[in-house]
């Protein structure tokens, strides 16, 4: 079932069994609940929501880290779920994901020529180390760094520039598509916009695909054609970045919208905001039904029963008190 | 200098003692504060804006030093050389630190004490610096619960810090801050490790409670979008230096200094149409070699050669906006000339 999108993600579920000790009940987390998302070729899909959420839970079950409990993830048409031997290597070289912290997803006691050899070495690409080496000068130069950098160790370098050895381990076994799980979130101010760049340039030459996972929806809607908002491991609404932005439709994302702090006195002074009240609940426990019931203004009996992701105009949206007339 | 000032900081200088050497921290900042006003302080990791305030605070770690620097808080001269020795000025911080000046910190989790209750870690500034008794104490505690938005104040003041969440900790910490109406409120980015939704509350929650008592607030953040929705006026600080002052509209729409204004346009403003970020090329200064002249040199597009070796003078620009930058002076002499 194959329906031409790149990326297909269907029905996914990711369960943690968080159970203390062997003579406790069972305790679960479902992180992840009923998602279904595509991604077409080339494209930007932004995922924010607040921690706990199950956006990185999600990043981490599509490249491999986490097993799904049910549910398929379709690249290109193949089932990636239950990949072994010869196809899951094949896979690990089409798919990459680039790391919050750059403090850690580096090895301390690898050179940058070594980290970036390593992936070339394990997927056999190139015959001799002279053209391994001489792609890792152009790796180099693609990120912004200096070839003279290769014997060098991590720690020498500040943190934009780390991340900018992350996204060439990454591009080293030339991937389609690359998760990146909050790539700017660890980084200055003034830095974040060096990495946004870069990664839209390379997106430009080499038509890779993106999940673009952070909590900056700013940054998300400026790098991002599509836009997806999670809560407490739902999907609950999905649609163009500007639609989205500018035309929320889900009470969440609503409230999450005009919580953003504008970088702009005037408006970011007067703006009304709409404050969910209290806090997130416990995954552990989460409410029945519709998981915002519990914070929503509009909740009422309608809403113990989960609504279903439908369509409203150019989004999709799960919530039964959709208004028709905020439907641009 | 103006005697209404709640704080005045002068020439203050800190230096750090590490194995590569002296790593100057802060040097030369000069800044004030009015009663009742909320200061936003921003700059990117090692800029000095923590450092400085921590200075203020006394509250500075045991290899940094204050190399120089007035700090007039309320009337009182409390720089470290105003006392005769540690022990009388770690005396007269203690009876300020938690009463006349409080500090609300990043992290929620480690603040507090998890062996203590709410219940004693509230109480406890309404004890050590007023006459109140016990009973008094708790009352007041209380009421400081339901102020900061706690529900359930009687059942939640015996509880241990591991059973709130993150958003009711800093609302925790908050109350602790301003058990005694501080005259001055830090906060040391007090909402970074929280999410937006709780950020939008803490932020409504400090702006609410310091208006109504008129406290004084600094607020320490390197996100521009916290300060623009909070602050009436703003610190730039870049490599331990003060790059630019001026109040929230003339920061925003006319900034003068090239740091303040590479610094607006690497940031996405959703609510503007979509333009490309520019980012600054390079990254910041090394501050155990701080360049002499000014520390956004090798990063600027404009630099000139005297910027390398001279550190500019601060330029008059308005009543309340000033910035150092040898721009400035160029053009003044380019119109000086030309009259």
């Amino acid at each position: 079932m194959s329906s031409g999108h790149y990326v297909e993600i269907s029905h996914l579920d990711v369960i943690y069994d968080v159970t203390k000790g062997i003579f406790s009940p069972k305790q679960l987390v479902h992180a992840v609940n009923d998602v279904s998302f595509t991604i077409d070729s080339g494209e930007t899909f932004g995922l924010v929501g607040e921690s706990g959420c199950g956006k990185s839970s999600l990043g981490r079950a599509i490249v491999g880290i986490n097993k799904p409990k049910s549910g398929d993830i379709l690249i290109n048409g193949q089932d990636v779920t239950h990949l072994h031997g010869q196809s899951l290597h094949a896979f690990r070289q089409e798919v990459q994901m680039i790391f919050q912290d750059p403090y850690a997803s580096l090895n301390p006691r690898m050179t940058i020529g070594e980290i970036l050899t390593e992936p070339m070495v394990i997927h056999n690409l190139y015959r001799s180390a002279g053209e391994r080496e001489d792609r890792v000068t152009e790796l180099l130069r693609t990120v912004g760094l200096k070839p003279d950098h290769v014997r060098r160790y991590p720690h020498e370098f500040s943190g934009g520039q780390r991340q900018r050895i992350s996204i060439a381990r990454t591009l080293a076994v030339n991937p389609r598509f690359i998760i990146c799980d909050e790539p700017i979130s660890a980084l200055d101010v003034s830095i974040q916009a060096q990495i946004i760049n870069l990664l839209k340039a390379i997106q430009k030459e080499r038509n890779i695909a993106y999940l673009f996972i952070a909590h900056d929806i700013g940054m998300v809607k400026h790098i991002s054609n599509r836009i997806g908002v999670m809560y407490l491991g739902h999907l609950v609404e999905v649609g163009n970045s500007n639609d989205v932005y500018f035309h929320p439709l889900h009470p969440y994302t609503k409230a999450l919208l005009s919580a953003i702090p504008i970088s702009d006195p005037d408006i970011g002074k007067s703006r009304k905001r709409i404050i969910l009240e209290g806090e997130i609940p416990s995954p552990l426990n989460p409410p029945a039904g519709c998981p915002l019931s519990t914070r929503c203004p509009l909740a009422d009996s309608t809403c113990r029963e989960m609504p279903k992701l439908q369509k409203f105009g150019s989004h999709q949206v799960a919530c039964h008190h959709i208004n028709p007339s905020d439907i641009a | 200098m103006d005697t209404n000032n709640l704080l005045e900081v002068e020439n203050l200088c800190v230096d750090f003692e590490t194995d590569q050497g002296l790593v100057h921290a802060v040097r030369d900042v000069s800044f004030s504060l009015k009663p009742g006003e909320i200061l936003g302080i921003v700059g990117e990791s090692g800029s000095g804006k923590s450092v400085s305030m921590y200075a203020i605070m006394g509250l500075l770690a045991s290899n940094g030093i204050i190399r120089n620097g007035k700090i007039t808080f309320d009337g009182e001269d409390i720089s470290r050389n105003a006392f005769p020795n540690e022990k009388a000025y770690l005396h007269s911080m203690n009876k300020i630190r938690g009463n006349k000046m409080a500090m609300i910190f990043q992290d929620p989790m480690t603040f507090l004490n998890p062996l203590q209750t709410i219940e004693r870690q509230i109480m406890e500034p309404l004890l050590n610096h007023t006459s109140m008794t016990k009973a008094q104490a708790r009352e007041r505690a209380l009421e400081l619960m339901v102020q900061v938005g706690i529900p359930s104040p009687e059942k939640r003041i015996r509880q241990y810090p591991h059973q709130f969440s993150g958003g009711m900790r800093q609302r925790i910490i908050i109350a602790i801050a301003l058990a005694n109406n501080p005259k001055l409120l830090i906060a040391d980015e007090p909402t970074t490790a929280l999410d937006v939704t709780i950020q939008a509350q803490i932020l409504e929650l400090i702006r609410d409670l310091t208006r109504k008592s008129g406290t004084s607030t600094i607020m320490i953040t390197h996100d521009l979008g916290v300060v623009a929705c909070l602050c009436d006026r703003i610190l730039i600080m870049y490599g331990g230096k003060l790059m630019e002052t001026g109040t929230d509209r003339e920061i925003f729409y006319s900034p003068n200094h090239p740091y303040t204004r590479g610094l607006l346009s690497c940031i996405n403003n959703p609510e503007a149409e979509e333009r490309e970020l520019v980012p600054i090329p390079g990254s910041p200064p090394d501050l155990l070699k701080p360049p002499m002249g000014c520390p956004f040199v090798d990063r600027c597009e404009q630099a000139m050669k005297i910027c390398k070796i001279r550190m500019p003078e601060t330029s008059v620009l308005s009543g309340t906006h000033q910035s150092s930058c040898w721009l400035n002076e160029a053009l003044r002499r380019q119109k000086g000339g030309r009259a």
